[in-house]
């Protein structure tokens, strides 16, 4: 058995990305990945939301990849959620469509880690600001995970900390492909996906 | 020859000088005829005794007209005001005619007349009723859709009349015209049918409205296509005068009324490709011929019988007025018009019409009303008519004041659920875009095409066009450009696009008229003409083509995207400033030297328009812009 991931990547500038447009791409060459990339697919915000229930329904894991902007997530995803998670659909009666599927945000943000913290600039974690997201996979029935995350993004190109997070960003999808991935592991370390590596086992471990 | 001019010439005087002066005074232009009759008449005597030979005449108007009213009569529209229609429709004539009947019995009139009289009073004006509502803006209120249903049915109650009418002749009345008709030796009425037994004359009265349905449906179409190759606009009218006049010959042959052949004709037509040509092309004879038939209404009104017996006519008339009204009252309670409109819906159909006229001329020619009866109706029938302006300001001034006086405490604002429909001009490549996208979303349209081809396209999948030049301005004014909301200039001729943009502003300065432009100069010239909004025919597919061009390239979709988005909003910058020149220049080709600098200075702007950072409104190098790399440090 083998999980199958979606990640829905959104990011309006790519050609000028350092980080995302980089982790997008190697994921194309994962196997059991679907990567879509909403700006591509829908850069007048038509979002065909057919396509986009049955790509949900098809996938176990999902997945939103994107840039912080503004503590939360380029327009595109809210659109996204707005037209996608239909009642009926995601929730509400018979709304059953993505109940125990997985989600989780993978994300970079301009600010450094220290500055995500209550006595730190940004007065929040990210797991806090993401709460949003959070209470959407409640109420979706899906299972939560903490966020896959790259703090001071702006410079990790220059200090060479790019291919690093790379490689992490590959191992943690082939572990969830292949489902060599503890969830249960991974939901009890409350903050970040970052440090999931001790959530992966060497063999295949029971969903 | 020289008298018929001079006839000719003091009917035709007569109207023109009437009918505006009625128009401007507010009396609407039936009654304008009515009083150029008098005048001719009764007053100065230019005219004497052929009146009554030119009213048979004139009496085709009639016939028309029904076929028009069968013309707009689509089954959809029928359909969704059934209700209204058979039910206060018919209770308003039943209720009327009963009524009239019943006080003629009380006056002793035998039962035979008295119900002819009912059946002459239950009718309204609608020339007047629908030409006033129409000017007031009325149309769509509660109060005019109930009026227009009753007026349709009215108009539509008419044809059984017709045939009715004859069977209540009065004995004493045929014998006294058989014995004159022998000393005038009057000509039996042409009749094919008049020998053949029973079941032959049902079955050759049934083959001969087959033969007008059943021809109208299948024939007429080739026969309009073949006219319309010739692409003579006097062919075209000689077609659609063929039509009626030959369906009125057929009816008349087998002794039936022309006036419900011709409508049925209107009926099967309602749905034609060519409906707004023909009627266009039938529009005029009926409106002088029924205009000509007033004029002998006036021309016959014997002011000796109402200045004798002024009392007697002034109390029949407001006791018809008053009878009418309070029906209408009555029946507005079960049909839910409320408020002022009750008021107003009572008041306007209170009058007798001029199927009224017609009613009593064919009564009197069919032995079932005396003539000195005939004579005093139609001196109730004018006043009447005479008295509904006076009704409808009466109305305004005191009745509307008061429910304006509630409403402004009580109720919530009328739905506006009433939109004119969009015309639309043209429907090949470019139109049909337009009316698909439209039609598609319940805009209603009309659409005028030229090619019989494009319209076949747009039948084909259901969408409703017609026959017919769009420049043409009766052409335009039958389908109701007054009413439009919008009006969509999708024709691919330069020239008559810009003219067609100019006449309509001319006649309709409130119209919003969106054009397609052919180009860059064609552009600039319908704006000049006036219209409202202006496209490139061939921009926007360009735009779309560079986009994917770029996307083809490798770009980002939604940087392509972007950078088409920034380049049509710098061009639609430039769009005024070039228009300005391009105006501004007196010479003959207004794409001077000073234009083509300019043109180029924008070209550079348009170049730039991405790649200039911060000054522009909306540039993509603005857009999301990354924090500069070390800005971090500055929020630890
Ligand atoms: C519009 C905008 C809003 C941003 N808001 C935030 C923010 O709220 N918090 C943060 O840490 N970084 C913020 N950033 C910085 C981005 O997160 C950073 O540019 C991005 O993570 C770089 O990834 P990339 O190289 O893949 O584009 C913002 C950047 C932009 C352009």
């Amino acid at each position: 058995m083998a999980s199958r991931i979606l990640l829905l990547y959104a990011h309006p500038s790519s050609d000028r990305s350092e980080i995302n447009q980089r982790m997008f791409q190697s994921a194309q060459s994962i196997e059991g990945v679907t990567c879509v990339d909403l700006y591509a697919e829908y850069p007048t915000f038509q979002i065909d939301i057919d396509v986009e229930q049955q790509r949900l329904r098809e996938h176990d894991i999902i997945i939103f990849q994107f840039p912080m902007y503004w503590y939360s997530t380029p327009a595109i995803l809210k659109e996204w959620q707005d037209l996608v998670l239909e009642y009926g659909f995601a929730y509400g009666h018979e709304g059953n469509a993505l109940r125990d599927k997985y989600f989780f945000c993978a994300l970079s943000a301009g600010g450094n880690e220290s500055a995500y913290k209550a006595q730190g600039y940004n007065h929040f974690t990210i797991a806090q600001l993401l709460q949003p997201l959070e209470q959407t996979a409640s109420l979706t029935q899906m299972r939560y995970l903490p966020p896959f995350a790259l703090f001071g993004s702006r410079t990790a190109l220059d200090e060479g900390r790019v291919e690093a997070h790379l490689d992490k960003w590959r191992r943690l999808l082939n572990a969830l492909h292949h489902q060599r991935f503890d969830f249960a592991k991974a939901k009890s370390c409350k903050l970040m996906l970052s440090e999931f590596e001790n959530a992966v086992s060497q063999e295949q471990v029971s969903l | 020859m020289t008298i018929y001019f001079i006839q000719a010439f003091i009917y035709l005087i007569a109207a023109v000088i009437a009918v505006p002066l009625a128009k401007r005074f507010g009396l609407g232009s039936v009654l304008g005829y009515l009083i150029a009759g008098v005048v001719i008449g009764p007053v100065v005597g230019l005219v004497g005794d052929e009146t009554t030979t030119i009213q048979h005449f004139a009496e085709f108007g009639v016939v028309m007209m029904l076929f028009l009213v069968g013309l707009e009569l689509e089954p959809k529209m029928l359909w969704s005001m059934r209700h209204r229609l058979l039910g206060l429709g018919g209770l308003q004539v039943f209720l009327t005619a009963a009524s009239a009947a019943g006080l003629g019995l009380l006056f002793d009139l035998p039962w035979t007349v008295a119900v002819t009289i009912g059946l002459i009073f239950s009718l309204s004006s609608t020339a007047i009723v629908l030409q006033t509502l129409q000017e007031k803006g009325l149309m769509s209120s509660d109060a005019g859709r109930s009026a227009f249903s009753v007026l349709l049915f009215q108009d539509i109650a008419v044809i059984p009349m017709l045939a009715f009418i004859p069977l209540l002749a009065l004995p004493e009345l045929v014998e006294a015209a058989a014995s004159l008709q022998v000393a005038a030796e009057h000509h039996e009425e042409l009749n094919l049918l008049a020998g053949l037994p029973g079941w032959a004359y049902a079955i050759a009265l049934f083959s001969s409205i087959a033969a007008v349905v059943v021809g109208g449906h299948y024939l007429s179409r080739p026969i309009f296509k073949y006219v319309a190759s010739a692409g003579l606009r006097e062919i075209s009218t000689a077609a659609a005068l063929a039509l009626v006049i030959g369906i009125a010959a057929l009816m008349s042959l087998v002794g039936l009324s022309p006036a419900l052949g011709t409508f049925l004709a209107g009926v099967v037509l309602a749905n034609s490709e060519f409906r707004h040509e023909l009627e266009s092309n039938i529009e005029p004879f009926k409106g002088l011929l029924l205009g000509l038939f007033f004029i002998t209404v006036g021309a016959g009104i014997d002011f000796g019988i109402l200045f004798s017996e002024f009392g007697l006519i002034i109390g029949l008339t407001l006791g018809l007025i008053a009878l009418k009204a309070g029906i209408l009252l009555l029946l507005s309670f079960p049909f839910k018009v409320k408020g002022s409109d009750r008021w107003l819906f009572a008041l306007s159909l209170a009058q007798a019409g001029e199927f009224g006229f017609v009613l009593l001329s064919f009564s009197t020619q069919n032995h079932a009303l005396p003539l000195d009866i005939s004579q005093r109706l139609s001196l109730v029938v004018a006043l009447s008519m005479l008295l509904t302006p006076a009704l409808f300001i009466a109305f305004e001034r005191l009745i509307l004041p008061i429910y304006e006086k509630r409403q402004s405490k009580t109720q919530e604002p009328d739905k506006v659920d009433d939109q004119g429909p969009v015309l639309v001009a043209g429907t090949g490549r470019f139109g049909q875009i337009v009316n698909r996208l439209l039609a598609a979303n319940d805009v209603k349209t009309i659409v005028f095409d030229q090619s019989l081809s494009a319209i076949e396209v747009m039948r084909n999948i259901g969408i409703k066009s017609y026959f017919g030049d769009a420049t043409r301005m009766d052409l335009l004014e039958t389908a109701g450009v007054g009413q439009a909301s919008l009006f969509v200039v999708a024709i691919d001729d330069r020239q008559r696009a810009t003219e067609l943009v100019l006449e309509l502003k001319h006649a309709y300065p409130k119209l919003k008229i969106l054009a397609r432009s052919y180009d860059r100069g064609h552009q600039y010239e319908l704006r000049q003409a006036g219209a409202d909004y202006v496209v490139n025919e061939t921009y926007y597919s360009a735009l779309e083509m560079a986009q994917q061009s770029m996307i083809e390239l490798g770009m980002h979709p939604f940087k392509a995207t972007g950078l088409r988005n920034s380049f049509a909003k710098t061009e639609e910058k430039s769009r005024d400033i070039l228009y300005e020149t391009w105006l501004a220049s007196t010479e003959d080709n207004k794409f001077n030297a000073n234009y083509r600098e300019l043109f180029m200075q924008f070209e550079d702007a348009l170049r730039n328009a991405n790649k200039r950072e911060r000054n522009e409104g909306h540039s993509l190098e603005r857009s999301w812009t990354p924090p500069p790399k070390g800005y971090a440090e500055e929020f630890e």
